[in-house]
């Protein structure tokens, strides 16, 4: 093993042995002991993934085996890594951003019980996070897939005493096991005609799978692999329709919010299909699936943040919003776009999270936005941070969401796959929707009127929509401030991360869209069929950062953007009646938004509901009726009767003996004689 | 190392120790029994380790055979041996006599001696199953296992324990019947020889085959079991004491998919091809039927035991599609979920020793009081859901690729346990562990004693060792599997 190929074990490996001494020796290392311990991990972490990037620009790139995990049927499994430009540039974004949320979580997680806990999480969900974008293989994908999911679910349900929480985080869990259906299936037809999980040598055949037929279904094999794969994909990144549990997500903690439900697990999907572009390539029939899907959740999504009044639930749906908008880019093949605004958005997204965080923590954990507002006067920092998040995130020119969501939208309108027109549609209407919801968020929370320190109204009404446990309330979720309290700034180690996520948010794109979409960064590592346009012709457009965002000024989606903004400023700041008058007009409308499109209800009902139904059809009618009453206890009854009935032949009176001997000779005789 | 034979130590040590801890008496002698019991169980793991470490994974041959005449009259023998199919069913048997030895430490009171002395001489009588070579050995070891769960649910059972155990008794007893004759049939056939091997490669037409691999069927559906033959099983695991469920769970539920390796499928290749429509039918409505039906069990324990169904329909599934991948991850399946429903049935366990419930709805908040039990506890549950780095994935893993290979809709109503899985396990544990503190019984639980701690511990240890590196346990089995699966090919007609 080369020193280089120890460093790559080191990057997992590091906030691996912090999560298991924070968890499992957590009391006797105490709370100071825990931060320390899974800080040094991640930042070692980090380091080593500076220096691996070095190296990977450099030229040099690794795919190999850690260990054989296990063989059968012909069938190699095994656990390693490939380090690429790819995994490279998702290693430095998954450590940073973690790193920042660990040095965060001291300050927010400070009067927890579960401090050490928690820790333990997160520095876990980095090791899992990093061994799925580090695999060269799908099982590895698989393992670090379900493992981030995993600790999810665990992070959800972190303050498990509440019952919102622990809904969530099953809902979570299982939501995603639908994707997870769906993608082991995809790796199922991977290991069956490719004979092989290695990311290299099922690509060397994808031209060859590309021909063939499903055995029985008689589909194409390609497209079936893609679609399977994307399910899964679409679990983990929320996609419409298995998007609904990522905004019950939001009962987790703040900074798992951001780490986890933003920046970095939800948008595995999007690099597990960056990484598969040999494969989805092969398919226009699942690009379009893809594009369709994507371009849904841009829009929808969008209109739901519109309506919520928790501040973390309009970052959520934001983050399902911009989702969709990755997922559009994988469609149209700007698989490099796709994991440019993964980056972007990773650091805009963990700095709005962050913000949303101090916030609460400012407002004493209260989260209706109808209860902030003039909160700049109290808490510049997280102010200014917010506003620069804010501004990236509706792709304000030279901020660095501009330069990802522009080349996306760019792409959507080259591209000539079915449902570009459709996808062109929703990403420009979704440019204004950002902007709107975004900036209604900033004016009422950072401007207007104070609204805090009153009586509030009508907190946790998107908390408990459907589900039976009642009590929103419970646990530390809705203390508020108290009247004529003050709000105030978050300690350091709050604003520091938001300081140092607010420098990539407004810089990253201008210094890397060259080499990450027009340069040769993702050469071997992302492919482009040539029957897809992908970047191309915006690459011939292409005069540099500078040029791009001055052009920028000029085109429609800026127009837009501003549109939204200066709407969201009448709207919320100038005549905050407009409003309710629009909600009151609207009803049915609003009815349907704040409802989430009913999905929801709609699940609850006929998934969950309907399973239990059968559930209990089958154990009382199959089991309990069929099986034991009638085929066990009936047999049991039967052999009962048939012994009681052969009792009444042992009568023990001498003469019935005799007479049924009589008979029985009587009848043997004439057998006897007839039987000639 | 062959010299000494381990065989024949894995089957009578810890018999003949059950009957010294018998031999201990009234409960008087109670620390002596434990104590012996645990000492005896111990040294019965200690000598079957030496048949994994000897063992030539190169070869499909029997390894370790013993051969002695025991009827010479019947030409029926003492005949030992393991492959790489039955080797690790005998060390996960002895390593569960340990848990299930000190599961029972504090909780069992009465009759103490006479019920570790049930446990270590099923345990040795169920190593003489797996290594049995003799359809008659095999055959007297087999009915005679039934006995000792039998006593242990009738006596340390619960309220209901009777019927439970009559009627665990009469099913296998009548699904066993059927297989002695067709044993005798064999034996018959084979001019006299009651040895396996030899009924390998006997010639049988497809009429016999064919009522053959039904007698078969019968006698090892119900053990395993298969749907619609299963209901002794949740009534079986309610009435058992912990340590019974364990057993049963772990080990007993695998002899009858073993007799499908050892006798159905290489016996009656033909036969079991042309039915393996029939067993793959059934294996997926275990899987995905008893899934909807664990879903909504109130009694955790009937919910493990639904559970335990559903991963045996993936066992019966793996064996009948004939391809190495799904054969040996049913095998994987099978020893993990020795460990996983041995753990899970511990859990519960270790909760109704506090509680005398095993009601979902008398718990709630059950991390409050027991932060260890819990994180234990959620370990065991995911991988019951088949979370990956645990055992429990392996095998689910290696079955589904293998009926994705097979037909595809095949693995698509496999794969649905991953959701199935998740809800009924995970949904169990929310409302048992997770919430406020539901009552005052919850709220005066105590965290598990070091004992509890140390048998789960092991457990967890199993669990995530299997899950992280499952290479030692297939590389066993590759030799015998792909021998097996040449033998099937191959028509006997």
């Amino acid at each position: 093993m080369t020193d280089m190929q120890k460093l790559y074990l080191v990057v997992p490996l590091a906030p691996l042995a912090g999560a298991i001494l924070a968890g499992l020796f957590g009391k006797l290392i105490g709370r100071t002991g825990a931060h320390v311990a899974t800080i040094l991990g991640v930042a070692v972490a980090f380091i080593a993934s500076i220096y691996i990037f070095r190296d990977v620009q450099a030229g040099n790139t690794f795919n190999g085996t850690v260990y054989t995990w296990m063989e059968a049927g012909g069938l190699s499994f095994e656990v390693g890594f490939m380090i690429d430009q790819l995994t490279v540039m998702m290693m430095l974004v998954v450590t940073f951003v973690s790193l920042m949320v660990h040095i965060y979580t001291i300050g927010y997680m400070h009067e927890d019980p579960g401090y050490q806990r928690f820790f333990s999480y997160i520095s876990l969900f980095t090791f899992s996070m990093l061994m799925l974008v580090m695999s060269n293989n799908f099982l590895q994908l698989f393992f670090g897939w379900e493992a981030v999911g995993l600790v999810s679910y665990l992070l959800i349900g972190f303050w498990y005493e509440r019952p919102t929480a622990i809904y969530a985080n099953l809902k979570a869990f299982l939501v995603n096991r639908v994707g997870d259906f769906g993608f082991l299936l995809g790796i199922g037809l991977v290991a069956a005609y490719a004979g092989s999980l290695n990311y290299v040598e099922v690509f060397a055949q994808a031209s060859d799978l590309a021909t063939q037929e499903m055995a029985v279904t008689g589909w194409p094999l390609i497209t079936a692999i893609c679609i399977c794969l994307f399910i899964g994909a679409m679990g983990k990144s929320a996609q419409v329709p298995l998007h609904v549990w990522l905004p019950d997500s939001m009962e987790g903690p703040t900074p798992i919010s951001a780490l986890i439900h933003a920046a970095t697990m939800v948008t595995a999907g999007i690099f597990m299909v960056a990484r598969m572009s040999p494969l989805f390539e092969l398919s226009d029939v699942a690009l379009s699936f893809v594009l369709v899907i994507g371009a849904t959740t841009a829009l929808f999504m969008g209109f739901l943040g519109i309506v919520q009044n928790d501040i973390k639930r309009v970052v959520a749906y934001s983050t399902l919003s911009q989702l969709g908008y990755m997922t559009v880019a994988l469609g149209v093949s700007a698989y490099s776009a796709a994991v440019f605004h993964l980056m972007t958005h990773a650091f805009f997204k963990a700095l709005l999270f962050l913000g949303a965080g101090s916030v609460i923590m400012g407002m004493h954990h209260d989260q209706d936005m109808r209860n902030m507002g003039g909160l700049w006067k109290y808490m510049p920092v997280t102010w200014i941070t917010s506003l620069l998040g804010s501004l990236a995130l509706i792709g304000f020119p030279f901020f660095s969401g501009f330069y990802s969501k522009d080349s996306i939208i760019e792409a959507v309108h080259a591209s000539h796959i079915p449902g570009a027109g459709y996808a062109l549609f929703c990403v420009m209407l979704g440019v204004f929707v950002t902007a709107f919801y975004s900036f209604r968020m900033y004016f009422l929370v950072f401007h207007g009127k104070e609204r805090f320190g009153q009586a509030h109204h009508h907190d946790g009404e998107h908390h408990h929509d459907e589900h039976e446990e009642e009590d929103a309330h419970a646990g530390d979720h809705h203390h508020g401030l108290a009247p004529g309290q003050k709000p105030h700034e978050s300690p350091w180690v709050v604003t520091v991360p938001l300081l140092l996520l607010a420098i990539p948010s407004v810089l990253i794109g201008f210094f890397t869209i060259e080499p990450m979409l027009f340069g040769s960064w993702f050469d071997g590592v992302i492919f482009v069929g040539d029957n897809h346009v992908g970047l191309e012709e915006l690459a011939a457009h292409f005069h540099g950062p500078v040029a791009m965002a001055l052009h920028g000024l000029q085109t429609a989606p800026f127009w837009l953007a501003m549109g939204g903004v200066v709407v969201a400023w009448f709207f919320y700041m100038v005549k905050p009646g407009i409003p309710a008058a629009i909600q009151r007009t609207f009803k049915p409308i609003h009815t349907l938004l704040e409802n989430k499109y009913f999905f929801d209800r709609f699940n609850e009902i006929f998934f969950a509901g309907g399973a239990r139904l059968l559930g209990k059809g089958l154990w009382k009618a199959g089991d309990q009726g069929l099986i034991d009453g009638i085929a066990i206890n009936g047999t049991a009854k039967l052999v009962g009767w048939i012994a009681q009935m052969s009792r009444l032949f042992q009568t023990g009176h001498i003469y019935q003996y005799a007479f049924t001997m009589i008979i029985g000779v009587f009848i043997l005789l004439t057998f006897w004689f007839n039987r000639g | 190392m062959t010299d000494i034979p381990f065989l024949s130590l894995a089957i009578w040590v810890p018999i003949l120790g059950g009957l010294l801890v018998l031999a201990t008496g009234s409960d008087r002698n109670a620390p002596l029994a434990r104590g012996l019991a645990l000492l005896v169980a111990i040294a019965g793991f200690i000598v079957t380790i030496p048949l994994y470490v000897g063992f030539d994974a190169s070869t499909s041959a029997m390894q370790f055979v013993e051969l002695q005449a025991w009827i010479p009259r019947f030409n029926i023998n003492y005949h030992l041996g393991v492959d790489g199919i039955s080797v690790l069913f005998v060390l996960l048997n002895a390593f569960i006599t340990i848990m299930v030895v000190l599961g029972g430490w504090k909780v069992i009171e009465e009759k103490v001696a006479q019920y570790m002395a049930c446990f270590l001489v099923m345990s040795g009588l169920m190593n003489g199953i797996f290594s049995s070579l003799d359809g008659i050995l095999f055959y007297v070891f087999f009915e005679a296992s039934l006995i000792p769960l039998y006593l242990v649910i009738g006596i340390w059972g619960g309220p209901n324990r009777v019927y439970a155990a009559i009627k665990f008794f009469l099913y296998t007893l009548c699904g066993s019947l059927l297989m002695l004759l067709a044993l005798l049939y064999l034996f018959m056939q084979a001019d006299g020889s009651f040895s396996i091997l030899d009924w390998h490669q006997l010639p049988l037409n497809i009429a016999e085959q064919t009522l053959i691999f039904f007698a078969f069927l019968v006698a090892f559906g119900v053990k395993v079991p298969m749907w619609p033959v299963h209901t002794w099983l949740p009534d079986a695991h309610v009435e058992a004491p912990t340590g019974g469920s364990v057993v049963l769970a772990a080990i007993a539920l695998k002899l009858g998919a073993y007799g499908f390796l050892r006798f159905s499928l290489p016996i009656v290749p033909d036969a079991a091809q042309e039915y393996s429509g029939l067993i793959i039918t059934l294996s997926l409505i275990a899987v995905i039927y008893i899934g909807f039906v664990a879903l909504v069990q109130t009694d955790m324990k009937k919910l493990v035991a639904y559970s335990s169904i559903s991963h045996m329909g993936f066992v019966t599934l793996g064996f009948f599609m004939f391809n190495p991948l799904a054969i040996e991850g049913a095998l994987v399946q099978m020893i993990s979920h020795g460990f996983v429903s041995g753990a899970m049935f511990l859990c519960i366990g270790v909760l109704y020793d506090r509680m005398h419930s095993r009601q979902i709805a008398d718990y709630g908040g059950v991390v409050h009081t027991m932060p260890k039990f819990a994180a234990f506890f959620m370990l065991f549950s995911m991988a019951n859901a088949g979370l990956p780095a645990t055992s429990g994935f392996v095998g689910e893993f290696m079955v589904i690729l293998g009926a994705v290979q097979f037909n595809f809709w095949i693995g698509f109503g496999a794969a649905i346990t991953l959701i199935l899985g998740a809800a009924y396990t995970l949904w169990m544990y929310k409302r048992v562990v997770f919430g406020p503190v539901a009552n005052s019984h919850v709220a005066e639980l105590e965290d598990l004693s070091a004992r509890e701690f140390a048998f789960l511990a092991i457990l967890a240890v199993c669990v995530l060792a299997m899950g992280l590196y499952p290479f030692p346990f297939t590389e066993v089995m590759h030799a015998s599997v792909d021998e097996l699966l040449r033998h099937v090919a191959v028509s006997k007609l």
